[in-house]
């Protein structure tokens, strides 16, 4: 059954263009949490040669030269826009699986008698017009096929318009296509895969798929096996529908400023125990670990270097943000050491389970606060996230990231609308 | 957040099963039945009556993934009833007639105004005291934001 594969371009520049007509035909990026690096290019920026995650500091001369505008990520106003874009995307199928952010699939079964392009092309327009956001399709037999076809799309090959449908393909014009596609470009092949393919004279898409999948799960893993066997159009992946609970929940961020002290670190990962455990209960479940870690910058090398984690296993798994809380900060004064420029902290909920089906230990101490919970999720819901929240987050937050170059958050804010005169 | 809890009518919950037995006890968020106790004495007259409560959000919101909301500045449209800081709900799945308030973009900022066509092209009307009308020529790409379905004003 053929599969598309539906991707925004550049989708977070474009989110920005949407209120920010301004923008339009002018080099802007996007910069990770921290104003750090580019996390999203137009394609004015694509053309100057900035690659993905070039740091902004290094992109300094060239901005000013070619006037780049630089914008902090707006994630309320992406998020928003995500959801506005895979809803209308949702009318076309009764089979969608959202990938990410700004990415979806779209199962095309029993739509052997619509002619697929026209219905990708409807895909776009709609997408464009009600959303504003311009979208690429790529059709193909399987996922990882679909992801190529896209990228074909993406890069007007194959003459697409916006676009590219292999199974329209003959058999000789898909080997042509494909041998002129690096093997990085497909779908779970990453730089270091890359490396070891090309030493082994596999360089492009189709030598790839000409290898012998049988050899290639000797030689590598069974996943890249499948990768070989989704290349020759063998379905191996399919399209889930419902996200699968995540098995492993992490939240970490930069810290805005580089931190000594114990205090400030011990705000920020109170914090991001509250953000994650707000994520876990809404998926229903607890957990049986957590992982603290803090790390100095190690791209500053003339700076004396730590970095550490600490996995603490709790008697008891948990989804209560307090109870969460103190056992990070409990691991997190035994990996604190005092003398570092800590640029980095995190936690990471691992061992993660159903909260319905939760055993009881004989010697279990701590109750938990599971009305608490529900009553900080729906306040904090209501009237935005860290309204009700526990006191060891801080009030100071001398650590939060910088996000100084924000546009506003048009579609999420009364006080932020966009303006017309 | 409006629950209803639904038991199955005439028999004390608690005895026969739920009205869909594999769904167990159903909460239909936005759904108005019975989401009081069910009284044990009369039951009341109205219950096969409730409908669901009237929603502005519906009803304004034709399309929920195009509208947008926009927020006026000045007076250009006071003509057209639109005033200085009212909230406008805009539909970009709309196709804009000769004569719709739109929103435009005109050298990259947002404008309402009412587009009209005429010979020339299409001129966007203001209809403020000191706003003067603006011709978009053919060989002018004229873009329509959306179209505003309405202009909420607040009066008191």
């Amino acid at each position: 059954m053929p599969i598309a594969l539906i991707d925004g371009n550049n989708f977070y520049v474009s989110c920005e263009r949407v209120f920010n007509p301004k923008l339009e035909g002018r080099p802007v990026v996007v910069l990770s949490n921290n104003d750090g690096c580019a996390v999203a290019r137009s394609n004015e920026v694509k053309a100057l040669g900035v690659k993905m995650g070039t740091p902004w500091f290094q992109m300094q001369d060239l901005a000013r030269q070619h006037g780049i505008t630089a914008l902090s990520s707006n994630y309320a106003l992406y998020a928003d826009m995500s959801n506005r874009m895979m809803s209308v995307l949702s009318q076309y199928s009764p089979d969608q699986e959202i990938y990410s952010i700004d990415e979806c699939f779209l199962g095309l079964d029993g739509f052997e008698n619509y002619d697929l392009v026209i219905h990708a092309q409807a895909m776009r327009s709609q997408v464009r017009r009600w959303v504003g956001i311009p979208v690429c399709v790529g059709i193909a037999e399987t996922k990882t096929l679909s992801k190529l076809a896209n990228h074909c799309a993406k890069k007007s090959l194959a003459g697409a318009d916006g676009v590219c449908d292999l199974t329209r393909l003959s058999e000789t014009e898909r080997s042509r296509l494909l041998a002129t596609i690096e093997v990085g470009e497909v779908w779970g092949i990453g730089p270091r895969l890359s490396k070891q393919l090309a030493d082994r004279g596999i360089h492009s898409v189709e030598a790839l798929r000409r290898a012998d999948p049988k050899t290639i799960r000797r030689e590598f893993s069974v996943v890249v096996e499948r990768t070989v066997l989704e290349l020759n159009a063998i379905p191996c992946l399919s399209i889930e529908n419902v996200a699968s609970a995540k098995q492993q929940i992490m939240s970490s961020r930069s810290l805005g400023n580089y931190v000594y002290d114990l205090a400030p670190l011990k705000e920020a990962v109170a914090t991001y125990v509250a953000i994650a455990a707000e994520k876990l209960r809404a998926q229903g479940s607890v957990a049986g670990m957590i992982q603290v870690y803090i790390r100095t910058n190690p791209h500053k090398e003339d700076c004396p270097q730590y970095s550490k984690g600490l996995t603490i296993p709790l008697p008891e798994p948990s989804g209560d943000t307090l109870y969460l809380t103190r056992a990070a900060l409990w691991g997190l004064r035994r990996i604190y050491r005092p003398g570092f420029a800590y640029q980095k902290a995190g936690i990471v909920l691992m061992n993660l389970s159903d909260a319905t089906n939760k055993q009881a230990s004989l010697f279990c101490t701590h109750r938990e606060n599971d009305r608490l919970m529900e009553v900080i999720d729906r306040a904090n819901a209501i009237w935005g996230r860290g309204t009700l929240r526990s006191a060891a987050t801080g009030v100071s937050k001398s650590w939060v990231m910088k996000r100084e170059k924000m546009s506003p958050q048009y579609t999420t804010h009364w006080e932020q609308l966009p303006v017309a005169i | 957040m409006a629950c209803g809890v639904l038991t199955p009518r005439g028999q004390p919950s608690g005895h026969g099963g739920p009205v869909f037995p594999e769904a167990g006890v159903i909460h239909v968020p936005g759904c108005p039945l019975l989401a009081r106790p069910v009284p044990a004495g009369f039951p009341s007259p109205a219950t096969d009556y409730v409908e669901t409560r009237l929603s502005l959000d519906k009803h304004l919101v034709e399309h929920e993934d195009a509208t947008f909301f926009v927020r006026v500045q000045g007076n250009s449209m006071v003509g057209f009833g639109i005033h200085d800081g009212d909230l406008l709900v805009v539909d970009r799945s709309r196709d804009p007639g000769d004569r719709s308030v739109v929103i435009a973009v005109v050298d990259g900022q947002f404008m309402v105004k009412q587009a009209c066509r005429v010979p020339e092209g299409v001129l966007l009307r203001s209809s403020g005291p000191g706003h003067g009308d603006i011709l978009v020529g053919p060989e002018q790409e004229l873009a329509v934001w959306g179209v505003v379905r309405w202009a909420i004003h607040p009066v008191s």
